[in-house]
């Protein structure tokens, strides 16, 4: 789409369009091309010269178990925190959306949590879980349960997702809500009169009818979920223990920054990069879909 | 209280759909949201109390479930000494830093947006592009190379380092080029005609009319801005520039020294009520925000 009334002249908005290029070429364009440069080469452990390796950085990395590791962990994270912050998001929607009165107030308070950061969000899920101190984790302990997240893998990883989805249910519900108001009454009240009960209802008529916004959802979800937890991490878990909530971000951070290994930390921000993209495009793809239902 | 809420919504509902729950659905319904707003709000309520009882209290589990008498020392305590530097001063950072970033990309981003969808220009389409491409790129995918431009410029513990690397992308452009083109064109038509310039008419015509666009942005880039961690923790060596964000952690204690629970607690508070008035006070421009920038 294009305007038919423009202005004269090339100078004006070239000055007007200067400061947005100018910074991403900076902090945007610069930096990720050092990063794929950087991916092609192998500095010697003093940093002083680096050899070109083309794709032996990715070779190497592709056949590290610690890398392969991190892949799994980061597939097994996002989908747990896709599946744990939209489904009690779509439960709380249908309740609100069923009520005619109250539903405001309900969204108000449950838009809070959205606005949480993920690495205060951290803190508080810490704070309720700390083996030493922690309120849910000492009830835990009365009932017979041992919780300790600093040595159990698996106990870790349930925090960090829980902890990240949080939020995030306020989010998928605003979308969920909003979706849901949108259904037609009509349609529901046919098939009323048809007979069809609620949970019928709802699984044939608006569970598809929110296909859409699903898709869209568990799309914008996992790109959180890859991209946007790296704060909850790093507060809980910090990638432990053993590595057992490594996700590919925090790898990224913890062998470039921690570890001091470009050539591998370049590397894996390519790769990343290569998922942001295909994540992108499917992402336009799914909002097309969406814009033409 | 419910059943009253549920008279009147019979009352005041013109003509009730037959779908509509009744009685004692629509009673459980309320229960069952009330359980659900109740456990997403638990973490914040403990954190809450938390922040108003002494160490000892939270160090002998299980810590009490109502708040204490403490709350005005340790909010004291945390803003005007906190652990490493005064929580006032991080708090001072991110409000710097969630504002920079927030006014910063909408600035630029409605400069550009104004010049490719109302000029004609040598390299209009390429810069387009160029622009487009930076949607796909968050700063997590570029710290390593981001960061040594960033310390080659000297702007390591500077707002501007805090600021710029993070306004580097093009969702607010998107937006503002997709409300321009919803502009009708007889109004760039008519200024024309009145001989007025392409930045009158922006001034007069399009800055008025995107108002709505433009706040609700700000709404969305600022909680973005605000909640910010890994840049902050990667650029502010310094403490007196740390955000409260990420200056949160850096209050733990290392190695085996118990926390100072309370005054963390208070800091994590105090970190969530910016955003959260942000959010509840503009919740329907909030709403319009993160619709239109997802769109």
């Amino acid at each position: 789409m294009e305007k038919r009334v423009t202005f004269q002249g090339w100078l004006l908005p070239l000055c007007l369009i200067t400061p947005q290029v100018v910074i991403s070429a900076v902090f945007f364009f610069y930096p990720a091309a050092q990063a794929v440069w950087q991916s092609l080469y192998l500095p010697d452990p003093f940093g002083l010269s680096s050899r070109f390796v083309g794709m032996g950085n990715f070779e190497y990395l592709l056949s590290d178990p610690y890398y392969r590791t991190a892949i799994g962990t980061t597939a097994v994270f996002s989908g747990l925190v896709t599946l744990v912050s939209m489904v009690p998001a779509l439960f709380l929607a249908v309740l609100a959306d069923r009520l005619i009165k109250g539903a405001g107030t309900y969204r108000t308070l449950l838009i809070w949590p959205y606005a949480v950061a993920p690495a205060v969000a951290g803190v508080l899920w810490l704070f309720m879980f700390n083996t030493r101190i922690g309120v849910v984790a000492w009830y835990l302990g009365q009932l017979g349960y041992d919780w300790n997240h600093v040595l159990n893998g698996a106990e870790a990883m349930g925090l960090v997702v829980v902890a990240s989805s949080w939020g995030r249910i306020s989010y998928n519900f605003l979308f969920f809500f909003a979706a849901l108001q949108a259904v037609p009454r009509s349609v529901i009240e046919a098939a009323a009169i048809d007979g069809a009960r609620f949970w019928r209802r709802f699984f044939t008529i608006v569970l598809p009818l929110l296909s859409p916004t699903t898709f869209f959802l568990l799309v914008v979800n996992v790109v959180y979920a890859f991209f946007e937890t790296f704060g909850v991490i790093h507060t809980i878990t910090s990638g432990g223990p053993q590595q057992a909530t490594t996700i590919l971000v925090y790898k990224v951070y913890a062998d470039g920054f921690v570890g001091q290994d470009l050539g591998s930390s370049s590397a894996q921000s390519v790769i990343l990069l290569i998922i942001v993209g295909l994540l992108t495009v499917l992402q336009f793809k799914v909002i097309e879909k969406r814009v033409h239902y | 209280m419910t059943a009253r809420a549920e008279t009147s919504a019979r009352r005041s509902d013109p003509a009730p759909g037959m779908v509509e729950k009744r009685g004692s659905a629509l009673w459980l319904t309320h229960v069952a949201m009330i359980l659900g707003v109740l456990v997403v709000f638990f973490p914040i309520w403990l954190a809450f109390v938390a922040s108003t009882v002494s160490q000892p209290e939270i160090a002998r589990p299980p810590m009490p479930l109502l708040p204490g008498d403490r709350f005005l020392e340790n909010y004291q305590k945390a803003l005007f000494s906190g652990v490493n530097v005064p929580v006032a001063v991080m708090l001072f950072n991110s409000l710097v830093m969630a504002t920079g970033i927030a006014v910063g990309k909408i600035v630029i981003s409605i400069l550009s947006a104004f010049a490719i969808v109302y000029f004609r220009f040598p390299a209009r389409s390429l810069f387009f592009w160029l622009i487009f491409l930076t949607l796909m790129l968050p700063v997590e995918v570029r710290i390593v190379p981001t960061y040594e431009v960033v310390a080659r410029f000297g702007m390591l513990n500077t707002y501007g380092g805090l600021i710029f690397p993070l306004i580097a992308s093009a969702t607010a452009t998107f937006l503002f080029r997709q409300f321009f083109l919803t502009i009708p064109d007889e109004l760039a038509e008519a200024a024309r005609v009145d001989g007025a310039g392409p930045m009158r008419f922006f001034w007069d015509i399009v800055l008025p009319m995107s108002r709505t666009n433009i706040a609700a942005l700000f709404v969305i880039l600022f909680i973005y801005g605000w909640n910010q961690y890994l840049w902050p923790l990667l650029v502010t060596t310094d403490p007196a520039m740390n955000t409260i964000v990420m200056g949160l952690k850096q209050m733990f204690p290392s190695g085996d020294d118990i926390a100072d629970w309370p005054v963390i607690m208070a800091t994590s508070i105090l970190a969530m009520i910016p955003p959260v008035i942000v959010v509840i006070s503009m919740q329907k421009l909030f709403i319009r925000g993160l619709v239109d920038s997802e769109k």
